[in-house]
């Protein structure tokens, strides 16, 4: 026993045993593998939903579930995904691991508090599972008024008050970011020293800590109106549904910022470890981050050129969203550009990175075409726009934070995964995800309107290729769950950098130890110096 | 007792004291950011909706007890004044004075609340709550009116939950400070827990001129 003890190595995993260590945790790192359980299981739980979507829609005719149903696999569809799973992804796993890691730090600031978001994030969960047990809710994710206030009969309280209590969340990881980006660094970490991953983490922090308390207050408002019948939103009453998207999409755009940004800077540190380069432009990725931040408050008209708002407003709003193609250009033109003479490695994170760079690419340059007022009236509420975001989300976040998963399982966990079968998944994801959401493109400009659970029989062939997809999309989403599970056991010992990658986070051991660093570390260089390390490799 | 020691001591995330002070501080301020755009969608639909019908917002304004808001506004301003002499307290070390200045910015804001309360009894009593048996004088548009109540009861209300959470602060602060807790080295929480106090004061010296005054020229 005493000798075992001995030969072990101190980490975080085994520093206590028992739920009592995991589940009253002040490491960032354990937190971050509670969120990472917890957001895995709802994104398999809005599957389920997407998947009887798309069952539904094999066939023209209405016949798997009733349209009252269909309303709701919608709704919790998307409420689950957006609010559960795709705003906590990146920051709240990846970024709480390891953010401090990469700053020499050696937790957060507010270790308490990162405990605190997570359990508001399951206690948000709740509510939204309860309104899914009760009956559902069917209003669709955005709430809109008045049927969510007046008509709907489904559980609209329940499910906005589990998204309040997760904006909490997702508000709490925020200020634990930006304060610990301020007050942390190690010494010798300078802002322009810091990792892109975190700059994209501060950036969407700052969205986090600006935009979500205004979906809060509008969820309030909103449970209001339903119970006490405020008239904040009621035209008999002088109120102004209107204002109801104002506020909501206040929030709910830059929320897009709060799920893609950190994808960005996943894809900033693989590209640059598998063409052993420096970013190329670091500074210009660094600011296009804040800039796609700061930008992002200004385009929520958009979601409105429909709605009755202004034709000055909706000018306004257009050119506005075009701006943001330029940030967003800077980075991808930027990647683009770290890969040139880069000595490229095909590894599974940097496919999940190409996949990445493509399909967000076609996400965002099909946002200029719904950014424009003449195009947008042809395609709002089709399955054009359904594939656009789709493209972003999927195809740019979640691809992102495969990528990350991969890259960084070795130092979670201290162990690799099976390398052939995690490319396989990544080209499986890869494929599935274009059959899937490509035709739905042609499907959105032919005519076909997003929540209708029957069709013109014309649309079919597009329909089953879109169902085909999903068929394999979900192959390759459950296979790194099969062998990342597999891999805590029979994977091969990592090491504590087994892709020769600079950063903080590569120099502790795998998995790192409880306080993440022996010493604290000095830091004498700039991020992504592959230079001097090949200089040091040949001497 | 353990929490106590652990409270003074320096947190295991931070290499000195001054480094968890800034944090602690910072963290107050970013938080403080987020109440603001929390408290901004009212402000927000105040703007929209007193703009859009402007006469309808003066009347029901005028219904509003303009004394009492004033002595609620000063009551406030006090407790905010007592709440400095408490930080300056703690800075030069005195704990029977920190103990005092607390326990009087908790009695103005329980003060503060239980003028509130009345308040709001008024309401119910002249029919001035929104909903079926709602009526104001002076003015035809009915609906309109129940609209600024509906902004009155929500902002005010919001408001008073602050109000509570603070007093709540208050008493651990006090506890706390009884215990002895807090010397001129380390007195971050009186310090982040005056931060939110004058906060909250802030939101109410916004709140007294949009709902009480607006009738006023």
């Amino acid at each position: 026993m005493i000798t075992a003890a001995v030969h072990e190595q101190a980490t975080y995993l085994n520093e206590s045993y028992g739920i009592k260590s995991w589940l009253l945790t002040k490491d960032h790192k354990r937190i971050a593998l509670l969120y990472l359980a917890t957001i895995t299981f709802f994104f398999f739980l809005g599957g389920i939903f997407a998947t009887l979507i798309r069952i539904e829609l094999l066939t023209p005719s209405g016949d798997l579930v009733s349209s009252e149903t269909y309303n709701k696999l919608f709704t919790l569809h998307g409420v689950i995904m957006v609010f559960f799973f795709l705003i906590p992804s990146i920051p709240a796993t990846l970024g709480n691991f390891f953010l401090p890691l990469m700053i020499g730090a050696k937790d957060l600031a507010f270790p308490r508090i990162n405990l605190l978001s997570w359990y508001l994030l399951v206690i948000g969960g709740c509510f939204a599972m309860y309104a899914m047990l009760a009956g559902g809710v069917d209003t669709g994710w955005t709430f809109y008024v008045p049927y969510s206030t007046s008509y709907s009969n489904g559980y609209v309280i329940a499910t906005g008050l589990g998204i309040f209590i997760a904006g909490f969340s997702s508000i709490l990881t925020g200020l634990n970011f930006i304060v610990t980006v301020h007050r942390m660094r190690a010494p010798g970490m300078t802002w322009f020293r810091l990792p892109l991953f975190v700059w994209s983490n501060y950036a969407t922090a700052l969205i986090q800590v600006l935009g979500t308390p205004v979906l809060a207050i509008t969820m309030v408002l909103l449970i209001c109106e339903r119970s006490l019948h405020l008239g904040i939103f009621d035209p008999a009453r002088g109120g102004d549904p209107v204002l109801y998207q104002h506020l909501f999409w206040f929030y709910s755009h830059p929320a897009v910022y709060i799920m893609v940004l950190p994808g960005m800077g996943v894809i900033s540190e693989l590209v640059s470890t598998f063409s052993r380069k420096r970013v190329f432009g670091y500074k210009m990725i660094a600011f296009s981050s804040v800039a796609i931040a700061v930008l992002g408050f200004l385009v929520w008209g958009h979601h409105l050129f429909v709605a009755g708002q202004s034709v000055y407003a909706g000018l306004v709003f257009s050119f506005l969203s075009y701006f943001v193609a330029i940030p967003s250009a800077i980075k991808v033109f930027n990647w683009t550009a770290t890969l040139y003479k880069g000595s490229i490695s095909y590894a599974t994170p940097m496919l999940y990175a190409f996949g990445f760079i493509g399909l967000f690419t076609m996400g965002g340059l099909t946002g200029l075409f719904v950014a424009s007022l003449g195009i947008d009236v042809h395609v709002t509420d089709t399955y054009f726009v359904i594939a656009h975001f789709h493209y972003i989300m999927v195809g740019g976040t979640l691809m992102a934070y495969l990528g990350g998963l991969h890259y960084w399982w070795p130092k979670m966990t201290g162990r690799m995964y099976p390398e052939g079968f995690a490319k396989l998944s990544a080209l499986t994801v890869f494929l599935g995800f274009n059959l899937t959401f490509f035709p739905q493109f042609i499907l959105g400009y032919l005519g076909m309107p997003r929540r209708y659970h029957s069709y013109p029989d014309e649309f079919q062939v597009l329909h089953v290729m879109s169902t085909a997809g999903a068929s394999v999309l979900a192959v390759g989403y459950v296979m790194p769950l099969v062998y990342f599970i597999w891999s805590l056991r029979y994977g091969a010992i990592a090491g504590p950098n087994p892709w020769g990658a600079t950063g903080l986070e590569w120099k502790t051991t795998s998995p790192p130890p409880a306080h993440n660093f022996d010493e604290t570390p000095i830091v004498t260089t700039e991020a992504y110096d592959y230079a001097a390390l090949e200089v040091a490799k040949v001497g | 007792m353990d929490s106590q020691t652990e409270t003074v001591a320096l947190r295991e995330q931070f290499e000195t004291a001054g480094q968890q002070k800034e944090a602690s501080t910072l963290g107050m301020w970013v938080f403080l950011v987020t109440e603001i755009m929390f408290f901004g969608g009212l402000f927000l639909a105040y703007m929209v909706y007193r703009r859009l019908f402007p006469e309808v917002f003066w009347v029901a304004s005028s219904s509003l007890n303009k004394i009492i808001g004033a002595v609620n506004t000063a009551v406030l301003l006090c407790s905010s004044f007592t709440m400095v002499l408490a930080v300056h307290a703690a800075q030069i070390g005195s704990r029977r004075a920190i103990v005092i200045f607390l326990i009087l910015t908790m009695l103005l804001g329980g003060v503060f609340l239980g003028v509130k309360a009345y308040e709001w009894n008024e309401k119910f009593q002249e029919h001035h709550v929104p909903g079926p048996s709602f009526h104001l004088e002076h003015t035809t548009e009915q609906g309109r009116a129940q609209l600024f109540f509906s902004l009155y009861f929500a902002m005010t209300g919001l408001h008073a939950l602050h109000m509570i959470i603070g007093e709540g602060l208050l008493l651990f602060l006090l506890f706390h400070a009884y215990a002895g807790k807090y010397t001129p080295a380390y007195y971050t929480p009186v310090d982040i827990g005056g931060l939110y106090w004058h906060f909250v004061d802030i939101i109410w010296i916004f709140l007294f001129p949009l709902l009480y005054l607006i009738g006023q020229h």
